[in-house]
């Protein structure tokens, strides 16, 4: 109940048509009452008169009001409608700016598919009972209100004895909105895990195949269904209960009248008419009661749907700008990082230890190490994608803490491995961080990232949409475009990794050619990969367990004999047996020898 | 990102009554015909209860009150408790059994197109959109779910109560039943336009509310992006003013037409009710007819139209399930392209022999040849590296050898048995496939290595483990095996989900391997792990592999060199190079600058 109490945030704002539509459903409701009302006129006044203009005049005025019910119902509708759509429309706004707003831990702990259900199935749920629901909750209230208060002016004594089971109605359909919550939760979370096992499968379906997993995988499935089915099936085992229930307790009134008020008109203190009159106003509890059970259950749908989306929305986004956030100047990028140790929410080790660092503007520090030493958790604390758990991170003397945002990550460029672009076109994905940037910009920029030329051959040039709904790039197309997304930004401060994985040489080559002209004159961190990289750093940085166990240049690292050295010569072995395969071709075919200084 | 506004054709698709699809959704429901008939039966039972109870009523108040008889009344009321209790369990178990029905009917439903799914070819699914998927198998079987658990049976009681009215009026009066009959004419031609327009509607209501639902869910799988390039303020204002603004708008000018149907529908009823008045209350002057048969006149003609309102708005659902079931069938209706042969053998365990018969292939859809003519012998234990440019067709070559598709001309043969003749499973058990972006699913560390070998114990899933070298990191994490690998991995790093998926194919122990190498993601450290795991990973296998790595590609026993879906050089490193040829310019220009 706290949550759907809580959903009167949403409908404050609409407050005068809610309002309206109920007044409207009102007028309505006591325009039915007056066409009995003619009729029986028609037949106690105008059939003894024996007048046909009488009938016909009564027929004109059923037919006004009819005309005028009409009417009302149609505003009645729409502006309850309304209201469903807009109270609909602002929580879709509100969860899908405040998704994107949550950070990087919630996200690495979020499932994609629970999150999508939220926004789309609790939304209808809410917004289901938002409209009709609510209004007809309080027309029912008012109308039983009515009934009652009709009763105990008729015959207060039967009256008490005719509402004794209201009683019971009432602790029936409380208890039951109760629970229902709960069960509609379970339902919730089974749909939002059936999604998720199945965007799973599909997402891995080579995987799947590769291993002939299918009849695992069905099995995986059934089970989610299973519980899904038996999450259904509780509710409405629930409802079989609660539907004749009221039924019987409705009609529980009528009986107890005939009883007990046939007992009294036996004893003469009461009258057949009476009794007979009487009954029909209980009888008139039947269908708002039968009503009433269903809006508890549109009830308990709303319920779960809003416990969920405010699970979401009371998730603080825990990276913001602070209240007086300082604007950040164009930066020179420096970077320091101070004593900085950082953990993952629910690691129990360190990502990230006693990092001490000191980074010029315009310096290339590449980092290496093994798989797991924190590179990537490195240079996610630079855009402030996460906090440190110890320690000060600064750019240009800032702590990154104090600065806005936007305008910090508005000078840091990241080029990732997996390069996600959006479904829009190519001009629209290398504008991204930019949308107000000219074609010119665009063009030039993609002309940086050796994009221009494929980009031309796409059917739509620049104005082909890409992603899900348009035409699908490969990876070295993706990567390029990637880059050339980064450079529009023109950012201060480039973050990259230089691995270009699943793309042919030729494509290697001038994916290699444009992160060169990326890090021109910029503050840059690659994540490297490449011995070329590696060499021409400024600065490197040989990772371990969260540590900084070496650093240096190239000769001075390799002077040190240490782990740096050793990775070193796993590489060059390699490249060291090319030359000499080379020399030896060179000796036996007389081919010419490549241009070493290719190789830098 | 304003420009694509999606209405994709299969959404928009929308006919009226099919009876192909009603037949088909009929034949889901055949093996509970029984249960459903109880549950009719239930229902008129019930209803006849409701009939029941006024008439008790009135013998109450007619024979025991009037009469002044105690016994009769108790009785009277005696009898109205029982026929209460009567209706009270019927609407009980009328409920529990259409909630069985319903709840099994989509059950069965769902798991024939989860079962479906996985048969479909693989190229299907670079079509077919996860997003797309989900709302076939969640949204558009939810609304057949609404539709079997309460609308079947309140049609029939619909149709019954409109039956029964229809002969009540028409023993009345026949002349008076023409008369209020007079409005249904209007009122179908009335409903006829609606629901054309109705369609209308529906059809962009859902395509405004998929647009959302596509827009959302790229924003949330694309999550981190927008937030390094600060995109989260122009994302909200296009979310906002354009498509969830479109999606409001959409809504609101179908609710303007919905709103106006059943004032109309209304109005009509009055119409007759005036008419009935009227013309009746003439009848009764003239003698024609007794005012008791005008006032019951007048009660039925409320109660007519009841039903038929309530046929129409059932009408709406009944068409949604009509839609929905629609694209549920043409889902259930994608031919699967590779099937086992009737009474397909299983492959018995198999040495790793692999024959390539002329095999040429080009996707259904497609007539150009993604491969031509490909005819080689690979002996068991050998290592055959492809080397070729991108779209060269080594992914398709590998494809064909683990069946992911089958040969448009050609056979293939392990040990000398065509690879169309024998049941998939058993082939793909014997092979192992790692793919170059290691998929993992969510799960524990254990439970994805696991899914090489379902049936293996713990002891094995630590050796393979520590075969490929990923022990170390593995016990390293939180909870060591036990550790949960978010959606897709994410707390991992490239490397150590690359490890964990050679884990995964080392535990499958395979005859066959086939391997797309992913060399340049990882770090030169891993790369030396991931070398050693290579090497053991193809030792004693007949090994196809994807190659990126120079040393991969030396050692390998045979290079096929491909280009334009041809084998154009093939042998081992050295006999290529001194042929000078692709092999060697490919060489010279691709593999000096790999790790």
């Amino acid at each position: 109940m706290r949550h759907l109490l809580r959903l009167h945030t949403f409908l404050q704002p609409y407050i005068p048509q809610m309002l309206l539509a109920l007044c409207l459903l009102l007028v309505m409701t006591g325009l039915s009452l007056v066409v009995p009302g003619i009729i029986q006129q028609v037949i106690d006044v105008g059939l003894l008169q024996g007048e046909v203009g009488f009938m016909f005049r009564s027929a004109l005025l059923i037919l006004g009001i009819g005309l005028l019910r009409a009417a009302l119902t149609y505003f009645q509708r729409y502006a309850t409608e309304w209201v469903a759509q807009r109270v609909g429309y602002d929580l879709r706004n509100r969860l899908y700016n405040h998704i994107q707003q949550l950070s990087f831990t919630y996200h690495d702990h979020s499932q994609t598919g629970q999150l999508i259900s939220r926004c789309i199935e609790d939304v209808r749920a809410i917004e289901r009972f938002a409209g009709t629901g609510l209004i007809d909750l309080v027309r029912i209230t008012l109308l039983l209100a009515g009934i009652t208060a009709l009763l105990f002016n008729a015959n207060p004594r039967l009256a008490a004895i005719a509402l004794l089971p209201t009683i019971p109605l009432i602790i029936i359909a409380a208890d039951y909105g109760r629970r229902i919550g709960g069960y509609f939760l379970n339902i919730d979370r089974a749909l939002g895990d059936l999604s998720t096992r199945l965007q799973e499968n599909v997402t891995g379906v080579q995987v799947v195949r590769a291993f002939a997993r299918e009849p695992y995988e069905i099995e995986r499935f059934a089970y989610t269904n299973r519980i899904l089915f038996q999450g259904r099936l509780k509710v409405l085992g629930e409802w079989a209960k609660i539907m004749p229930s009221t039924q019987i307790l409705v009609t529980a009134g009528t009986i107890l009248i005939l009883w007990f008020g046939g007992q009294m008109v036996l004893e003469g203190t009461l009258t057949i008419g009476a009794l007979v009159a009487f009954n029909s106003y209980v009888a008139m509890l039947g269908t708002p009661a039968q009503e009433l059970t269903w809006l508890v259950n549109a009830a308990g749908e709303a319920v779960a749907g809003a416990q969920r989306a405010f699970e979401v929305l009371d998730t603080p986004p825990d990276i913001q700008s602070p209240p007086q956030a300082v604007q950040l100047p164009a930066l020179l990028g420096q970077v320091d990082f101070e004593q900085v140790s950082f953990q993952y929410s629910g690691e129990k080790a360190s990502a990230l230890q006693d990092i001490d660092l000191h980074v010029e503007p315009n310096q290339v520090v590449a980092l290496i190490g093994p798989t797991g030493s924190g590179k990537t958790s490195l240079v996610n604390l630079i855009p402030r994608f996460y906090d440190t758990s110890r320690g000060v991170l600064r750019v240009d003397g800032y702590d990154v803490r104090t600065v806005d945002l936007v305008s910090l990550r508005r000078q840091v460029g990241i080029v990732l491995q997996t390069s996600l672009l959006f479904s829009a076109s190519v001009r629209e994905n290398i504008a991204y961080g930019r949308p107000e940037a000219s074609l010119e910009e665009v063009v030039a920029a993609a002309r940086a990232a050796q994009a221009h030329e494929f980009i031309l051959e796409l059917p739509q040039g620049y104005e082909t949409v890409v992603g899900e709904r348009g035409i699908t790039l490969s990876g070295g197309q993706r990567q390029r475009v990637a880059i050339a997304r980064a450079l529009l930004m023109n950012p201060r401060i480039l973050i990259l990794d230089d691995s270009t994985s699943s793309v042919d040489t030729q494509t290697e080559r001038l994916i290699q050619r444009a992160l060169d002209h990326l890090m021109e004159g910029r503050t840059t961190f690659v994540i490297a990969h490449r011995l070329s990289t590696v060499r021409r750093a400024d600065l490197i940085l040989v990772l371990d367990q969260g540590r900084i166990v070496e650093r240096g240049t190239h000769q001075s690292l390799l002077a040190q004999n240490g782990l740096y050295r050793e990775i070193y010569e796993l590489q060059l072995r390699d490249q060291e047996s090319f030359y000499e395969e080379m020399e030896a071709l060179h000796a036996r075919q007389s081919l010419p020898v490549r241009d070493q200084g290719g190789l830098e | 990102m304003a420009v694509i506004n999606p209405p994709s054709a299969e959404e928009a698709m929308m006919k009226g009554y099919d009876p192909a699809v009603a037949r088909r959704l009929a034949g889901f429901a055949r093996p509970y015909t029984g249960k459903l008939l109880l549950a009719l039966l239930l229902m008129l039972t019930g209803s006849a209860m409701t009939v029941i109870g006024p008439y008790l009523v009135k013998l109450a108040l007619d024979a025991g009150l009037e009469a002044g008889s105690l016994p009769v009344l108790r009785q009277a009321v005696l009898l109205y408790v029982a026929a209460t209790a009567v209706q009270a369990l019927t609407i009980f178990f009328r409920v529990r059994i259409m909630a069985r029905v319903g709840q099994s009917i989509i059950f069965d439903l769902r798991a024939r197109l989860f079962e479906h799914i996985q048969k479909l070819s693989l190229s299907f699914f670079s079509r077919y959109s996860v997003g797309r998927l989900i709302t076939r198998v969640i949204n558009d079987v939810g609304v057949l779910r609404e539709f079997i658990v309460w609308a079947i049976l309140a049609i029939a009681r619909d149709l019954f109560t409109l039956v029964g009215i229809l002969v009540a009026m028409l023993a009345l009066n026949v002349r008076l039943s023409l008369l209020t009959f007079a409005v249904l004419p209007v009122m179908l031609g009335v409903t006829i336009l609606f629901k054309r327009q109705a369609r209308e509607n529906y059809r962009a209501v859902r395509s405004a509310i998929s647009w959302v639902n596509s827009v959302l869910a790229e924003n949330i799988n694309g999550v981190r992006v927008v937030q390094a390039f600060s995109r989260q303020e122009h994302n909200y204002i296009h979310y906002r003013d354009e498509v969830n603004r479109n999606n409001l708008d959409t809504n609101l000018r179908a609710a303007r037409i919905a709103a106006l149907y059943p004032s109309v529908i209304e109005f009509l009823g009055t119409l007759a009710t005036a008419l009935v008045v009227w013309l009746g209350g003439a009848a009764v002057l003239g003698e024609q007819i007794t005012p008791g048969i005008l006032v019951a006149f007048v009660l039925y003609v409320e109660r007519f139209f009841e039903p038929i309102r309530d046929l129409s708005r059932r009408y709406d659902s009944f068409q949604s399930t009509m839609a929905g079931g629609e694209r549920i069938f043409s889902l259930l209706d994608t031919p699967v392209e590779v099937q086992d042969a009737p009474g397909a053998p299983d492959l018995p365990a198999i040495r790793g022999e692999v024959t390539f018969e002329h095999v040429s292939f080009h996707y259904s859809d497609d007539p150009a040849l993604v491969l031509s003519d490909i005819h080689l012998h690979v002996q068991a234990g050998q290592t055959v590296a492809l080397v070729g440019e991108t779209g060269a067709g080594k992914s398709t070559f590998v494809k064909l050898v683990s069946r992911f598709h089958d040969p448009s001309q050609g056979r293939i043969l392990i040990d000398g048995q065509d690879l169309c003749r024998v049941t998939q499973s058993s082939l793909r058990r014997q092979m192992g496939i790692v793919l170059q972006d290691p998929f993992l699913f969510n799960g524990t560390v254990a439970e994805n290595i696991h899914f090489g070998r379902l049936e293996a114990s713990d002891a094995e899933v630590e050796a393979a483990a520590r075969a490929v070298g990923a022990h170390d990191f593995i016990v390293r994490l939180r909870n060591g095996y036990a550790t949960s690998v978010e959606e897709g991995g994410l707390l991992l790093s490239v490397g150590q989900r690359q490890l964990i998926s050679f884990a995964r194919a080392l535990l499958a122990d395979p005859r066959i391997l086939i391997l797309d190498e992913a060399t340049s993601s990882v770090d030169t450290q891993t790369e030396r792990i991931i070398q050693q795991a290579l090497a053991r990973l193809l030792k004693g296998r007949t090994s196809f592999v994807i190659a990126h790595r120079l040393s991969t590609v030396v050692n390998a026993d045979r290079i096929l060199v491909i280009q334009g879906g041809q084998v154009v050089e093939q042998g081992t490193h050295a006999e290529l190079l001194a042929q000078g040829g692709v092999y060697y310019e490919l060489y010279k220009t691709g593999f000096d600058e790999s790790g």
